[in-house]
């Protein structure tokens, strides 16, 4: 039995596998998330069983506070931490091209480089074009020269981020999956139904043992604003193209009714996360890549408070220059995609489908 | 945290120790109006005692209550009890306290304790015991949130060697904190909720024999049953047999101490047991392992070296959950013999009486099967299944001490009684006093349910004893 399993018996696959083997024993945690009844369905895990608790798990913390072998007791559990770990490694390994996702996970600075290049990319690219005959914004970049920009910058990281899914789901060796199956992935991801502390309570991620919802609220305010201006621009697009209505858009219209509360939930949001991240222990994280996660929460900050700005300065000189800083900065996002935090929301989404897929047996 | 205040004269009430009955004592002062200081002998990390270790309560419940199913009212509870015990049990505390184990459970759960289903693999349970969400230390934390938020003031490393009493009354605690020198410190009322002995080797030692020295103790280093002998030597009445301790048979390699739950192995009735000599002991088969785990730390104990090996094929491996050691393992059974430190020949020649005495027959884990061994001595009554499928699997077994039974005589209101009557103003709760109603034996979920009842009511008459005497003294 134990021989047929591919183990990695190093790093920090072998050592999340040393503690969910004593957690597979205790049990205790059972009630906090979806990772430990996925747990209990096994003895001896795969580095492939490993990946995928791996990214079941939401960070909550529960697990840490209520372990009675957190050190300096010698079983040295820190599972939120181990498993933090390996999650991050997963995604590193699996995107392609893997050394990019080494270079800016882990470096905030790689991250602040990025956005800089895409806004000076930007600022040259309105310079470099003659004025256009467009409304607002487009008056300094045409819409089609948007369009030959972030096209490609859009498609490309998500086919970088579609390998990487295709390996995990190979990696972790899960079955089909059936429409009822994504219902209840999605409406897990809806609600974070993992960071809940198993009963609504909350996480423990900022105030110690004592439980709060805070993280949760301000991840949905990320999530759900980021799909309202996804949402926005994407309804702006097929207006474009179908109804042949033209950007600048008045307050009452669909891209800005969407936009508009979606940019403001983003701020607040990525702000609270920021917040509580700088109340948190970093130990009980992937702490080697804490600093490249500040800088991310802060660029999708910045696409949201650019987006918003450049909206308030409508007919205002600063156009110009805000158009490049929102713009760049939205590039930078997009470009970076695979190699970011942001990635975690598609392995996130493919580790509760494959739970649900796995559940079956 | 480190701060003492109000002055040290002026204290209420003074809980000794930090687990669960402290915990709860400290509460209900608190929730009185009495200013409350805890002193935990442990360092933080360690804070709760055995209660850390914990993953349930037995609670009586007339209909479904929170995660509890069923019913399970005062007569089964206490049929229950009476089975464990051999009747060595106080009938009239016993059923004031399994009355009392119901309104535990609301009470928990307003102090920010949470409840969870019974674990997987323990559905057996889901009627009589309450399991906590993340276990014990969760609800060790909710209790310390709740106290910090009542304003109760507790100190760490706090070692308390002496309860100076005078007369009938106690006078002042003698406490060094953090190994420096010795404070004394004064309160209007005492609760002592500081444990049993187990982790003082020597006493063990002096109770039990010298096989105590290669006991394992499951739970916390820190409950050496300093201020349980203090009581004693002045006076104090004892309950509990002072020689035994509640010792299973757990995982070989688990650490001197804290170990835990995860230690225990269940694999026994699925097993070929040997001793150091790779000779068979005891039938393993007996009963249902739920029904037999306890002797089992008793008859490992009586073995040369206090040890013993289970010996299983593949065919068993899945039959009982994990432990937190990986089983040695052969590919023949004098591999596996060298490799746990046996006579490979004469594990083999065990192994292989064993095996040529095991016949045909339907085999049930989850039930008493009745495959029996034939012309073996001692025979194997249930589950009696040849071990020959390799790979086999092999697990060293030594005796683990979970508490104590000698501890300190206590009536109905918890206080801690004397021959010339009881004490005016200290009490007692939890594992210190729960010889008075578990006198032998162990109910799974009953240490957490009288630590509770009790604690709460020790802290209640300790705080009432408190603030009358400060209005008396406030009148003076
Ligand atoms: C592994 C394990 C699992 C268990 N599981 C369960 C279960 O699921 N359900 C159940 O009901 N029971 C269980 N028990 C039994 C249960 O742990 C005890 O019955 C219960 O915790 C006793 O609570 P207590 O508050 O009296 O003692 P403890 O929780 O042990 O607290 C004693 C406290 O006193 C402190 N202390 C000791 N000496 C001093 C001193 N001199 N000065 C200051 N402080 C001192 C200690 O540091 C500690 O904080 C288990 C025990 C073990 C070992
Ligand atoms: C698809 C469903 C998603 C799920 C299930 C999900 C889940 C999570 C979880 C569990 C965390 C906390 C643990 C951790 O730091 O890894 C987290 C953090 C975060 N998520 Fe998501 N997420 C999803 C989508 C998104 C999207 C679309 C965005 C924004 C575009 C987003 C932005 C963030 C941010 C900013 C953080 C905080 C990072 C930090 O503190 O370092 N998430 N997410
Ligand atoms: S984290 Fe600790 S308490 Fe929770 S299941 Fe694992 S070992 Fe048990
Ligand atoms: S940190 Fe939370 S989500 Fe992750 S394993 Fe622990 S309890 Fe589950």
């Amino acid at each position: 039995m134990l021989l047929e399993l591919s183990q990695d018996d190093s790093g920090s696959t072998a050592e999340a596998r040393r503690q969910i083997e004593i957690c597979n024993a205790c049990r205790y945690c059972e009630g906090y998330c979806s990772v430990f009844p996925a747990m209990t369905r096994q003895k001896m895990f795969s580095d492939g069983d490993i990946t995928h608790l791996a990214n079941l798990c939401h960070n909550c913390r529960g697990c840490y506070y209520a372990c009675q072998y957190t050190e300096p007791h010698e079983f040295a559990l820190n599972l939120p931490a181990a498993l933090a770990e390996v999650r991050q490694e997963s995604w590193e390994r699996l995107v392609w091209p893997a050394p990019f996702s080494r270079l800016f996970h882990t470096h905030g600075v790689a991250i602040a480089g990025m956005l800089v290049a895409g806004i000076s990319a930007l600022f040259a690219l309105i310079a470099a074009l003659p004025e256009s005959a467009g409304d607002g914004f487009y008056a300094h970049l045409s819409h089609n020269a948007m369009v030959a920009v972030f096209t490609p910058g859009f498609l490309l990281p998500l086919v970088a981020v579609a390998i990487g899914l295709y390996r995990y789901w190979r990696d972790v060796g899960a079955g089909p999956i059936t429409l009822p199956d994504i219902g209840n992935a999605f409406a897990s991801a809806a609600t974070l139904r993992n960071l809940d502390g198993g009963q609504g309570q909350g996480c423990n991620f900022e105030r110690e043992d004592r439980y709060t919802d805070l993280r949760r609220w301000f991840h949905q305010a990320v999530l759900y604003g980021f799909l309202a201006c996804f949402a926005a621009t994407s309804v702006a697009t097929l207006m474009h193209y179908f109804l042949d209505w033209q950007a600048p858009y008045g307050l009452f219209t669909p891209p800005k009714l969407l936009g508009v509360p979606g940019g403001i939930a983003l701020v607040i949001g990525t702000s609270g996360l920021v917040w509580l991240k700088m109340r948190a222990d970093p130990k009980l994280g992937a702490s080697r890549v804490w600093g490249g996660e500040v800088a991310f929460v802060l660029l999708l900050g910045l696409v949201a408070a650019s987006g918003l700005a450049l909206y308030a300065a409508t007919g205002t000189f600063a156009v110009s220059s805000l158009l490049a800083l929102h713009l760049g900065s939205v590039l930078a996002l997009f470009l970076l995609l695979p190699y970011t935090k942001m990635v975690h929301g598609f392995f996130r989404i493919a580790a509760l489908l494959a739970e649900e897929a796995k559940r079956k047996g | 945290m480190n701060r003492l205040e109000p002055p040290r004269h002026s204290w209420d009430v003074v809980v000794v120790g930090g687990g669960n009955a402290a915990l709860c004592a400290a509460l209900c002062a608190a929730e009185e109006g009495a200013r409350v200081l805890v002193l935990e002998g442990a360092p933080k990390p360690y804070r709760g005692g055995n209660s850390r270790h914990t993953r349930n309560f037995r609670c009586k419940h007339e209909g479904p209550l929170s995660v509890l199913t069923g019913t399970y009212g005062e007569d089964e509870y206490f049929q229950d009890l009476m089975l464990v015990t051999k009747g060595k049990t106080d009938e009239d505390l016993a059923r004031f306290t399994i009355r009392a184990s119901e309104e535990c459970l609301p009470w928990m759960e307003a102090r920010g304790v949470r409840f969870q289903p019974s674990l997987s693999g323990t559905l057996s349970l889901s009627r009589t015991n309450a399991f906590f969400l993340g276990g014990g230390k969760a609800l060790v934390n909710a209790y310390y949130n709740a106290a910090e938020d009542l304003g109760v003031s507790v100190r760490y490393e706090a070692q308390v060697s002496h309860i100076a009493v005078e007369a009938d009354r106690f006078k002042h605690i003698e406490v060094s904190f953090s190994g420096g020198p010795v404070e004394r410190i004064s309160a209007r009322a005492v609760v002592l909720a500081s444990g049993g002995f187990q982790a003082d080797r020597e006493w063990l030692v002096s109770a039990w024999g010298p096989a105590a020295r290669n006991f394992l103790i499951r739970g916390t280093p820190y409950n050496r049953g300093v201020v349980l002998r203090d009581m004693l030597d002045q006076g104090c009445e004892s309950v509990g047999d002072p020689t035994q301790c509640h010792a299973v048979a757990i995982d070989g390699r688990a650490p001197q101490y804290d170990g835990g739950i995860v230690t225990r192995l269940d694999c026994v009735p699925f097993s070929v047991m040997v001793n150091r000599d790779a000779e068979r002991f005891y039938d393993e088969g007996e009963d249902v392992w739920p029904k037999r785990y306890a002797i089992w730390g008793r008859l490992v104990a009586g073995q040369p070296d206090q040890v013993a090996y289970a010996i299983i094929d593949s065919t068993s491996l899945d039959l009982f959950m994990p432990s937190v050691f990986r089983p040695v393992v052969g590919q023949t059974i004098e591999e596996l013999g060298e490799k746990l430190g046996l006579d490979p020949a004469k594990l083999a020649k065990t192994v292989g009486g064993f095996n040529a005495a095991c016949k045909p027959g339907a085999f049930t884990p989850t039930e008493l099967d009745g495959l029996s061994t034939e012309g073996l001595d001692p025979p194997k009554t249930n589950w009696a299944r040849p071990v020959t499928e390799p790979p086999f699997y092999g697990y060293q077994l030594r005796p683990g001490v979970t508490f104590t039974y000698l501890g300190l005589k206590v009536d109905k209101t918890a206080r801690v009684q004397t021959p010339s009557g009881a004490l005016s103003n200290v009490w007692a709760a939890g594992e210190i006093m729960a010889g008075s109603i578990l006198g032998q034996g162990y109910l799974a979920g009953f240490g957490m349910t009288i630590g509770t009842v009790f604690g709460r009511i020790a802290g209640h008459e300790a705080a009432r004893h408190a603030l009358n005497d400060r209005e008396i003294a406030d009148v003076a």
